[in-house]
Formats: C-alpha cells, structure tokens, sequence
C-alpha cells in the first residue's frame, strides 16, 4: 500500500464533492431596547459568526444544547431572519442580498420542517390546503394539477390521499409531522432544514419519521441540515456533525470520526453524558460532568464560549477566541486552544 | 430487604364527555426498601396516572380510581383519610415532577417553598426551617445557598430549579421518592448532572425510588429493576440488565430496536412500530399490541388479552408468544 496517498484520500474526495450552500461569518444579533425611549441597550448574541457548508445530497447534523442558537442558524440560512452579518451561498448566489421576488423564487429550492407537528399547521386548513398552499404560491400548476400532486405527495409520505378534506386535529403526532414533510417536499426543493423535527413525538413514531426523511432523502436526492439536540439520533441520520455552544460552532467532523475522536472538551462532555441504553455499558462508562450552566448569549465569555465549564480551560482561552480550522487535512475542524500551538 | 409498597390490580378511569378512558387497567408490582424501579412507556400509556393515584392525586371527577390496593408500609393508601394520607405525601412518600417550570410557584420564594414543607411535617419553626433549607440546598449542589433562598424561581435555570425540586422532596426524608420523568425537560449535559446527583443521594439517604420515563437510556445506568408500560397494562417487568440483554414482549422489543445508539457502529435502519397506540376509551378485546404486533402475533391474540406471567427470574411477560421461536409459548 502507498503510505503517503492515504492521508490525502479523504480530503480529495471531499473537494470533489459540490458544495450547495456555503456560510461564512454568519451572524444573527438579536437587539434589546429598554427605556421609554427604547434605547439599544445591548444584542442576543444567538448566533455569532459561524462557518460551514453543505455538500449536495448529504445531511448535515447541527448539535447544541437549547439556546446554543441551533434553529436561529437553520432560520437565518432560510433568510426567515435577515442576518446581521455574513454571508449565505446557496449554489454560490448569496441569499443575504437577495430582495423580494429573487428571494422568493429561490425560496422554492429549500424548505424547512419544523419542530411542533401541533403548532406548525393550521387548524382551519384542510390537509389539501396545507400541502397545496407553498404550490398556490409559487404558482404551481393548474388546480388540477396541485389537487394531482398533493395526492401524490400524500402517499409519498405514507399517509392515505383519502384524508386530503380533514382537519389537523384529526391525525396524531407522528401523522401530523408526515404532513408537514409533504408540505416541504411539494414545491421539489433540493435542500431542506429540519429543525428538531421528531422530538415532540414518541419513541416509536420517532423511528418511523427517521425512516421516512432517509426514503426521501434517497428518493429525491435531497440535502438536509438536521437540527437537533439528541445526539443519538444526529448520529444514525448525518453524514457530518456540527457541534454549536453559545452561538458559535466548536466541532465539526465526520459522524464516525466526531463519535471516535471528539477533540473539542465540550463535544467531549456532550457525548459523555448521552445516556446509552445498555445496563452493562452504562456500569462502565465514565462521565465527564460539567459544572453550571451556560452563559447568557447577551454576554458571551470574552475568549472561547465555553471557557467558563471547560474542564481542560487555559489562561488563553480566557483572553482569546480560537480559531475554528481543520487541523489534521481530513475535514475535522475545531475551535480550541488545546490544538493551535 | 423488605417490602415497602405494594400495589395490587390498581385501576384508574377518567369519565369523560366522550366515554370511559381506561387509563390504568390493572397492574400490580412492589418495590422493596432502598430499590430504584424504573417505569418506562410512550405518553399515554398510564404511567404517570398510574403512580399519581398511588398518592390519590388524581383529579376527581373526572379521574377515579376504580379498583385495587396500595398497601405502603402496611397501611392501604386507597382507603385512608384525607388527613392521613396527607401525612404520608410529601412526608414518607415525596414526588418531583417533569417541569421544574411549572411547578414550582412563581410569586413565592425558593426559602419559603423550600421550608414549607419542614414546618408542616416535621414541625420546625421558622429559623430552624431556614437553617434546615440551606442544608438540604447546599446538598443538591447550589452555590451559595445562603444567598439565594429570598431569589424567586424565575431567578434560577431549569438545571437549579430541578435542583430545588428535589431538595424540596429529601426535605423530609421520604422512604420513597416518586420521579415523574424528571430530566425530560433538560439539556443532556443538565440531565447528566441530574441524574448523577439522585444517584448519589440515593446512595447517601438510601431512599427507594419510582423513576418513570420514556427514554430507555437514562434509565439503564440507574434502575435495579423496571416495568414497561402500554396502554395502561404492564407488558413486562424485569431486572435492568435482564431487560436489556434479554427482552421477551413483542413492545418492549420494538422500542429497544427504535432507538438510534451513540454506540451503533454503523448506521442501520431504525426498526419503528408501525401504526399508533389504541384508544384507551374503546381498548380492543384481545392484546393491546395486537393491532401493531406485525411480526409475532398468534390468532390468540386477537381475542384474549394475556396475562402479566413469570417467564424467569423476576422477569414477567403479558404476551402468548415466545418470541424466539414466534410460536405461542407452553403454558
């Protein structure tokens, strides 16, 4: 075997591979007024200048705790928020300069599902209305045609087109989010941000939704960036793994390499504490426990986010941010002090 | 070790304006002194009904507990007064409940909620409450007890209310303290601190404890023993490690295999439970699982629903198929 053409294998497949969406130096400052005369006091610092992109057909697997700013990223990409800074590629065009009419054309290309399957459907539409309705806006066929695809697009997502006249109320959880799937594929997007999309369902529907978003995936060729906060389910469903704390990415790998080798001490501490269930492991696991709680996004520890719990802190990493960059050539990025001497 | 509760074909319905909800349907276990039972199940399945009647906190009406017995510590909780059983919740038997949000009461204090309890049951005055509080705080790990007891809740984050959740039920020294999916609501890095932190006091205080969840993963590195919960019937009932390594009820064999594990070594495809729980106001007349049982079920099950029965050592089934063989198992 050549020994010097290995290392470099990875990163050459890699490179050939087409980016579909690009985003660098995101940020999305949220702003606090006080006062009768509403001064500016101070910003939300939900998301603070993140980097990352998306390879065509892959799912990205966006980790964090609640208020890491997890779903602000997943919304600001969708332009629902309009960033503070940085930019958004989608197929090299960025999003953040787009207005109007160009916006929402390319709105048809990426959709979003989202977490609540009770809040994020109308109650008094009709399941034909609710799947019809991104079709009735982009203009999309005759009504005929819609009626034919709605049809059709129900019994992708495995539910019977004969309850195309019901009511929201009248499907369970797991049904509901079937709807909200066929919602976001009805207008043919190639790429789709699911923003916790099972955890307000049981364990046992969870199984089928996964399922579910994995046909489609390869049935459509479509790309996902898959938000959530469990990791065990980020793991069975992503080709790589973001990991987001306080507004910013520490990690980002391969889903094996991330799970082998987590480098960053909070990857570290967040894979630790995920419950495995298997009495046997669980006797000989060791956890890494960490202290406290997370600071408020409003402000931010000066230096590395996570310098205040980290276990392994540092002088520098009070003072100074990290630099999130690859290290080892195999599109293993990460943040920490602990790497850049 | 001796036995501290025991719970025999305990029943809760609700009268609705829709019909009878068959919550609970019968279910009996124990729980011996100092042991950890987990009870595990999807929402709906009767698991919180089921230990909220224990302490007859169901709403009534609609909600009525309509057979069995809860005997703790020799006494029927079911038929005692409501002076006595007050006596026994939040005393000998304390619960901590999902939302540490909701239910701690927002416009009172984390002192004064905190010393209520100490001063009902255990007769305290005021000082000695305060000074007991701070103990028990500073025990569930918050810093600087002393400063925060006149904070209110909203103060606090979900980790440290749960925190106070649960010094408010050790207050008291409870025999057995009921955990009604206590670490749902938190993030997994706060659920490890959690979790970590009942295991401690656990050992420390050597209480019992009834811990229900829906997530088979926080409970596998906790439990001595646990029950599996569908439809308001017990389907199995095992030691952890037993359980785990050897599940034998169709359910409970589905729910383990739709669990993505941080272990899997490559990613396979999740094994879901097609088709949804029944209705509980029109339960079907054979197994409750029969409906979405695809890979086991016999013709007996359509029509008789099986019985909670010993197969091994501590392990009880409510299924007529063995499921290795996938023939009905020899009575």
């Amino acid at each position: 075997m050549n020994a010097s053409a290995l290392p470099q294998a990875p990163s050459a497949l890699t490179d050939e591979r087409q980016k579909l969406l690009e985003v660098k130096g995101l940020k999305m400052w949220f702003p606090i007024f006080r006062g009768v005369l509403q001064h500016h006091v101070a910003d939300v610092k939900a998301v603070d200048g993140i980097n990352f992109h998306i390879f065509k057909g892959e799912t990205l697997g966006l980790v964090g705790e609640s208020g890491c700013g997890k779903s602000t990223t997943g919304r600001a990409i969708l332009q629902l928020y309009r960033p503070t800074a940085g930019q958004v590629l989608f197929n090299g065009q960025d999003l953040v300069t787009l207005k109007g009419e160009q916006l929402r054309r390319m709105r048809r290309q990426m959709q979003m599902i989202f977490q609540d399957p009770y809040a994020s459907l109308n109650p008094r539409m009709t399941v034909g209305n609710i799947v019809g309705e991104p079709l009735e806006v982009h203009n999309i066929g005759t009504s005929d045609e819609r009626l034919e695809r709605v049809r059709e697009l129900l019994r992708v997502v495995g539910l019977n087109p004969y309850f195309i006249n019901r009511y929201p109320h009248e499907f369970s959880g797991g049904q509901r989010q079937r709807i909200g799937v066929a919602r976001a594929l009805a207008v043919n997007p190639s790429f789709i941000v699911c923003d916790e999309p099972i955890s307000a369902l049981d364990v046992s529907i969870q199984a089928q939704i996964i399922n579910l978003l994995e046909d489609l995936q390869g049935q459509f060729g479509l790309t996902y960036l898959f938000i959530a906060h469990d990791l065990s389910v980020v793991r069975h469903i992503s080709d790589r793994i973001a990991v987001m704390y306080l507004g910013k990415i520490m990690e980002l790998a391969d889903r094996d390499e991330l799970y082998r080798n987590p480098m960053h001490p909070y990857s570290q501490a967040l894979l630790s504490a995920v419950p495995i269930p298997d009495p046997v492991i669980e006797e000989k696991r060791h956890r890494i426990i960490l202290e406290g709680d997370v600071p408020s996004p409003v402000n931010p520890p000066k230096g590395c986010h996570f310098c205040t719990r980290c276990p392994k802190v540092m002088d520098v990493c009070k003072d100074t941010e990290p630099e999130f960059r690859e290290y080892t050539g195999d599109g293993h990025y990460v943040a920490c002090w602990l790497y850049q001497k | 070790m001796s036995r501290l509760l025991e719970v025999k074909g305990l029943e809760t319905r609700f009268f609705t304006q829709d019909g009878v909800v068959r919550a609970v349907n019968g279910i009996s276990y124990h729980l011996d002194e100092g042991e950890t039972l987990a009870i595990v199940g999807e929402s709906g399945c009767g698991k919180s009904v089921g230990v909220m009647s224990l302490l007859r906190l169901i709403p009534q009406p609609p909600g009525k507990i309509t057979g069995g017995e809860v005997w703790f510590d020799g006494k029927n909780l079911l038929t005692m007064t409501d002076e006595e059983i007050r006596q026994v919740r939040g005393n000998r038997i304390a619960m901590i409940f999902q939302d540490p949000m909701t239910s701690l009461n927002p416009v009172l204090t984390i002192g004064f909620q905190v010393s209520e309890a100490l001063q009902l049951h255990m007769g305290m005055d005021k000082a000695a409450a305060r000074r007991r509080s701070v103990e028990l705080l500073e025990m569930v790990g918050i810093p600087q007890a002393v400063n925060r007891l006149d904070d209110y809740p909203h103060q606090f984050s979900g980790g440290m209310r749960q925190r106070v959740m649960i010094a408010m039920g050790l207050s008291c020294n409870p025999q057995l303290l009921i955990a009604d999916e206590p670490t749902t609501a938190l993030d997994v890095t706060i659920q490890a601190q959690i979790t970590d932190l009942v295991k401690r006091l656990r050992d420390e205080i050597g209480m019992a404890i009834i811990w229900i969840t829906h997530d088979l993963g926080v409970v596998a590195g906790l439990a001595d023993r646990m029950i599996v919960m569908y439809a308001g019937f017990i389907v199995e009932e095992a030691p952890v490690k037993e359980l785990y390594a050897n599940p034998r009820h169709p359910y409970t064999l589905g729910l383990l295999g739709s669990l993505p594990r941080l272990d899997a070594t490559r990613a396979n495809r999740l094994t879901s439970i097609e088709g949804l729980p029944p209705d509980l106001i029109d339960l079907p007349k054979g197994c409750p699982f029969y409906a979405r049982c695809l890979t086991y079920r016999i013709e007996r099950c359509a029509t008789e629903n099986p019985k909670l029965e010993p197969v091994g050592p501590g392990h009880k089934i409510a299924c007529w198929v063995d499921v290795s063989t996938k023939k009905g198992r020899a009575e």
